[in-house]
């Protein structure tokens, strides 16, 4: 186990400065999500026009995990249609947690750097907690999300 | 008993042990943790097993095991001798007056359910309070809140000062005629804050309400003795003070226990049986349904065994000095802030740095071979208190040293590079 293979530089970053970070007041779906065992909390907001995602933003509070993944999700999603969504989730789901994951990279592009997550189990629910909110607000759940 | 505690406990009695040479009793602490030696400092989460508690266990299901107060044949019958041995050794440690007050349980948490379901639940209504306090564990908050919606009373809470005390003033005005229960902690798993028990427990007396107190965190660092204490019941867990997981006990005054009606009914909990009448066993075992953990007690009974080797007294002294060293050392680390400054403590420090959450802290210390605990440590409550999420809790045994406190401060360092 490598720590500079899970706080990579772009993690780091993102964590101390978020992208689309804060509310979206005019949002057509939103959800939230914590993750109990750490206490992390993250509501991801969206706009979704002829099933593409026009915006995206999040805001929330959570380790540097946490917040990396929320900010270099809502980096990636802008434009995306809604199904690619949903499969992107998939994607990355199985790099968090598959024993040899076949990682598209390029298709990754920056969400890659989160792969080094896989090492550590404690982890994983800190990275894809904004990706189960992000789909829970696709699916309009009012419940928020729990990673427990 | 390990070869160690005994010399030392030949020896000394004149100069303080040398808690550096105890560590070797204790196998877990002699690896390597991610390449490096490990610095365990979450001993409020649970404690190292000495090699004489492993024993104790691995020696009951090697050449004893039996089930207890059952058969008549040998085995049986050492069984039943290490198993109440196990509770006399408790009885004395703890300084009850009979072993008709030490009930075996699985753990804290299920001594203050039993006391909860059994004690309180049938003498409780709609009117009534149950007081606590604002620094508790969530298992000394969520059985009194279970029998306020099975009975309608309600619960009060004596909140916490900005040092993670509990405001006394607070305590005294909440403890009123409608009070039929008081439940506090010892000391704070969360904080390290040691409650001041003696002046609760009178003020309790005083009104005649009978308390509770949450042991689990006070016993594996201080010299507990409930009959100067004068609490009607005591909540305890092996784990937390060396012994196995899975057994801990309830220490009760006799005439309340007797007062109850049975927790649970089953098998060892009856003097007999018919489908027309039960006729409950005797104290403590009319609260010990069905086969108990005999391997655990037997363990726990180890566990007792290598701190009276050591002493109480010594340990209190010793890991007092250790915990200050701690404090001075952590207050170098820049734009770290301790939560709770509680005038005694006992144990654990809570801490954040600005700017890196606690769970990176405990992920980047663990590279370094250091563990602590990260989070709410059961007690929400307490972090909404101070307005965190999570903390980062380092907590100490007799077994830690200056070398621990000095790898964990290297390790925060680490943390501040690492988020530079």
């Amino acid at each position: 186990m490598d720590l500079n293979d899970l706080y990579r530089d772009v993690i780091v970053d993102h964590n101390k400065s978020p992208r689309n970070f804060g509310d979206l007041t005019d949002a057509d779906h939103s959800a939230q999500g914590f993750n109990p065992l750490c206490g992390d909390e993250l509501t991801v907001y969206l706009n979704i026009k002829d099933d593409q995602i026009t915006d995206v933003r999040f805001k929330g509070q959570g380790c540097a995990i946490s917040i990396a993944s929320a900010s270099l999700m809502t980096e990636k999603l802008k434009g995306l249609s809604v199904e690619d969504t949903r499969q992107l989730f998939g994607k990355v789901h199985s790099m968090l947690t598959a024993d040899a994951p076949d990682i598209p990279v390029d298709e990754m592009g920056k969400l890659a750097a989160l792969q080094g997550v896989r090492a550590y189990p404690s982890r994983v629910k800190c990275a894809s907690l904004c990706w189960h909110t992000v789909i829970a607000a696709l699916d309009k759940r009012a419940t928020p999300v729990s990673t427990e | 008993m390990s070869s160690t505690a005994t010399e030392i406990a030949a020896s000394e009695h004149s100069e303080a042990p040398d808690f550096g040479r105890l560590r070797a009793d204790f196998p877990t602490l002699n690896q390597r943790v991610n390449g490096h030696p490990l610095c365990y400092l979450d001993n409020a989460a649970t404690t190292q097993k000495p090699e004489s508690v492993i024993s104790a266990v691995a020696n009951y299901y090697r050449k004893n095991n039996a089930n207890v107060h059952r058969g008549v044949h040998t085995l049986s019958e050492r069984a039943t001798a290490d198993y109440e041995g196990a509770r006399e050794k408790l009885r004395q440690f703890i300084g009850a007056e009979s072993t008709r007050e030490i009930v075996f349980t699985r753990g804290t948490t299920e001594a203050i359910n039993l006391v909860a379901q059994a004690y309180l639940r049938p003498l409780v209504s709609s009117g009534d309070e149950v007081l606590i306090t604002g620094l508790e564990h969530h298992s000394n908050i969520v059985p009194w809140q279970m029998v306020c919606e099975q009975t309608g009373a309600s619960l009060k809470v004596a909140a916490l000062d900005e040092n993670g005390e509990v405001r006394l003033d607070e305590f005294h005005r909440l403890l009123s005629d409608k009070t039929r229960f008081v439940a506090v902690s010892h000391v704070s798993n969360a904080l390290g804050t040691v409650n001041p028990v003696g002046e609760m427990i009178e003020a309790a007396k005083t009104r005649g309400v009978p308390i509770l107190l949450d042991g689990a965190q006070a016993l594996p660092h201080m010299h507990v003795d409930v009959r100067d204490l004068d609490c009607d019941f005591y909540a305890l867990s092996s784990h937390k003070m060396f012994g196995p997981t899975g057994i801990g006990a309830l220490y009760g005054k006799a005439s309340l226990l007797e007062a109850m009606p049975p927790y649970q009914g089953g098998g060892d909990m009856i003097s007999m049986v018919s489908f027309e009448e039960t006729r409950y066993n005797d104290l403590p075992y009319k609260f010990e349904a069905g086969t108990p953990n005999i391997a655990g007690a037997i363990g726990l009974g180890a566990a007792i065994d290598y701190l009276n080797a050591i002493g109480m007294t010594q340990i209190l002294n010793h890991e007092k000095a250790m915990v200050a060293a701690a404090l001075d050392g952590l207050s170098t680390i820049p734009g770290l802030r301790l939560i709770g400054r509680p005038r005694e403590r006992a144990g654990a420090i809570s801490f954040v740095i600005d700017g890196i959450h606690p769970h990176d802290i405990g992920t980047i210390v663990d590279a370094d071979g250091v563990a602590i605990r990260t989070g709410h440590h059961c007690a929400m409550p307490v972090m909404q208190h101070f307005g965190l999420p999570a903390t980062a809790r380092a907590s100490f045994a007799f077994y830690n040293n200056e070398a621990d406190i000095e790898r964990l401060l290297r390790a925060l360092e680490h943390c501040r590079n690492v988020f530079a």
